[in-house]
């Protein structure tokens, strides 16, 4: 998951870009690779690739502003939509 | 009166009371107005005085606020830039306005190295760590931090103002590519901040949202209206995570929140019963105009607040507003002429034309500011000979008609300026950059409509033969040399470009073209969040096939 989140970030937000560099644990929106329709189309893509479903309550940085705490929400989201569908 | 007493008037009637809100911190304005008098002592230690430029680099934080007053108590002009310009486009800057001064962040040094060695700027004020910057400056760096929290007791500087100084350069996109800065005198502001908090009805216990950025005049004057009433701001750094600008309202309990139609666009997919927002009293909105559909939707999502339908341009920052109580009657108009603002339509010749007829908006007030910085002949093109022997006016460069009782209809723009977003970007300024990327030999920059971003930049582009370019090449070229905002949502590669018969890029055939072929666009995106539009959604087949990478 890690790689693909990267992937549309560097492909949809910094174009790969050399001098744009992030780590997993920076922040997208401190970096300068986020703006609000850049966050929906992340969203879009996390709603896409991995079946979950965004409420509009966790439109929020701790959520989604670097790659570590995407993939930690998306987990969370996982487990607790596979566990409503059982 | 100088702007800076709209801060001052309140420290002295309201010390303790909160004027501030930003980054988790609160500031009273007794608070806030001692920390731009430290920092207008240190500009003013370091030489910097009346009628210089000090550019503020800075995002949406406290230390860009106190910048912006402490380089009107030091009588020097205020210059607020984009925090997502690159290194070429603020050299530019710099150099164009001779920058005495800079205020910046430490996280911003690679953009800014280059202009540290512009020989004009006598000082660098960093907010962060310093070590870092100081060999890159020609003076070296100062640290913000340091200076905003010395304990020693200070006292502003003496007045000398008067209020036809300049007291700000606002930079924005001209037809002619590189921006301009439109001069704007303490009068010009003062002016106009009085005309648009007497038309909301602004008081003291107003709490306003700010998610623009202050170098946008619409973000910069909620700052300034607030200070004058004594009221407080809330500012964001943006509204890129629209939940949290949402908690904020209902934390804080804001009453007036000023939007463009891109964040009417987003309010609208979303859910808005999960967060409390019943203090809000007012939404304005200008920058471009709300589609009808979305004001009456936004009408049914917040029926007791007060909505605003707006129009102006940074040369004379605003014209008109929409009674509220009018906005059902005609939802596609944007008002009349402000308070002590007078506005007429003309034709060629500028004479005046009658209702219903297309002409160009020209406006008249002490609001109109005094030209462009260093360009007189672009400031004789639109500051000309008003009716009155001696004045002059503004010619807006923008299309409008009016109904019977004079009120305004946006029509059109008269040169090729792009509204996204609800900045104005310039095709040439983007056309340009594009030239410079090897293998393009023909670059066409248009609007194409867009749900979300009212317009959305699209290039097209001829590339020479054997040159194997795609979007994200031409995106990543764009990206490090433009604001976040001038970046073309999608590219086209074509074999040719249409011409007219003297040999220039047909653009308004191109655009007419891309109408016609474009798919039927959503009018609005009224859906639940689940088919939220990204702004890159209705792509045509061609646009599709000129994106490998995606």
């Amino acid at each position: 998951m890690r790689a693909n989140v990267r992937k549309f970030i560097v492909d949809n937000f910094s174009f790969g870009r050399e001098d744009v560099q992030f780590s997993d644990e920076e922040s997208l929106l401190e970096k300068g690779l986020i703006d609000s329709t850049g966050v929906l189309e992340l969203v879009t893509f996390l709603e896409t690739k991995y079946k979950i479903h965004v409420e509009d309550d966790e439109l929020i940085p701790d959520n989604l502003d670097s790659v570590t705490k995407m993939i930690r929400f998306v987990n969370r989201k996982s487990v607790q939509e596979a566990s409503v569908a059982d | 009166m100088q702007i800076e007493d709209f801060l001052e008037n309140s420290a002295r009637r309201w010390s303790g009371k909160t004027a501030l809100v930003a980054g988790g911190r609160r500031l009273t304005y007794g608070e806030l107005d001692v920390q731009c008098n430290r920092l207008a002592q240190a500009l003013a230690a370091e030489g910097v005085g009346r009628g210089d430029r000090v550019v503020i680099y800075l995002d949406n934080t406290v230390e860009a606020v106190v910048a912006i007053f402490a380089a009107l108590k030091a009588e020097a002009v205020f210059v607020v830039i984009n925090p997502t310009t690159k290194a070429d486009k603020l050299l530019y800057l710099v150099n164009n306005c001779g920058a005495a001064a800079m205020i910046t962040h430490t996280s911003k040094l690679e953009a800014a190295r280059e202009s540290l060695r512009e020989p004009s700027l006598k000082a660098v004020f960093v907010d962060g760590a310093v070590e870092a910057w100081r060999p890159s400056a020609v003076k070296p760096a100062r640290p913000l931090g340091e200076i905003l929290q010395d304990e020693r007791p200070v006292g502003p500087l003496p007045k000398r103002g008067i209020d036809i100084d300049l007291a700000a350069l606002i930079y924005t996109s001209g037809s002619t590519g590189r921006s301009k800065g439109v001069m704007l005198t303490h009068l010009n502001i003062v002016s106009a901040a009085n005309s648009i908090t007497t038309y909301l009805e602004n008081k003291p216990d107003d709490i306003i949202l700010n998610v623009l950025p202050l170098s946008f005049d619409y973000g910069l004057y909620q700052v300034l209206m607030a200070f004058k009433i004594g009221g407080t701001v809330v500012l964001e750094r943006s509204f890129t995570y629209p939940a949290v600008s949402l908690q904020r309202i209902a934390q804080e309990k804001v009453t007036g929140f000023p939007i463009v139609p891109t964040i009417a666009a987003i309010l609208l997919q979303m859910d808005l019963s999960k967060w409390d927002l019943s203090s809000l009293r007012y939404i304005t909105n200008t920058a471009a105009a709300l589609p009808s559909d979305h004001i009456a939707k936004l009408r049914r999502l917040f029926p007791r607040v007060r909505l605003y339908s707006m129009y102006g341009l940074t040369e004379c920052k605003r014209v008109s507003y929409l009674p509220p109580e009018q906005i059902h009657l005609r939802p596609g108009s944007v008002g009349r002429g402000m308070p002590n603002t007078e506005v007429s339509i003309v034709d060629a010749q500028g004479d005046p034309v009658g209702p219903g007829v297309v002409g160009e908006l020209v406006v008249r007030g002490s609001n109109v500011m005094k030209g462009y910085w260093r360009r007189p002949e672009e400031t004789a093109k639109v500051l000309k000979p008003g009716r009155f022997p001696g004045e002059t006016v503004l010619y807006s460069g923008d299309l409008f008609r009016a109904d019977e009782e004079g009120y305004l209809y946006f029509v059109g723009r008269k040169d090729d300026i792009i509204k996204t977003r609800g900045e104005k970007v310039s095709p040439k300024e983007v056309e340009e950059i594009l030239y410079s990327l090897p293998g393009v030999i023909e670059a066409a920059v248009v609007g194409t409509p867009d749900p979300v971003l009212g317009s959305s930049i699209k290039a097209i582009l001829v590339t020479q033969k054997g040159v194997r370019l795609t979007e994200k090449d031409v995106l990543r070229h764009c990206a490090s040399r433009m604001e976040d905002f001038m970046v073309p949502k999608s590219v086209e590669f074509r074999d040719q470009l249409p011409k007219t018969s003297n040999g220039k890029i047909a653009k308004q055939q191109l655009v007419e073209n891309l109408q016609l072929t474009s798919p039927r666009r959503k009018s609005g995106p009224s859906s639940p969040i689940t088919d939220r539009v990204p702004a890159s959604a209705g792509m045509t087949a061609q646009e599709i096939d000129a994106q490998p990478e995606r």
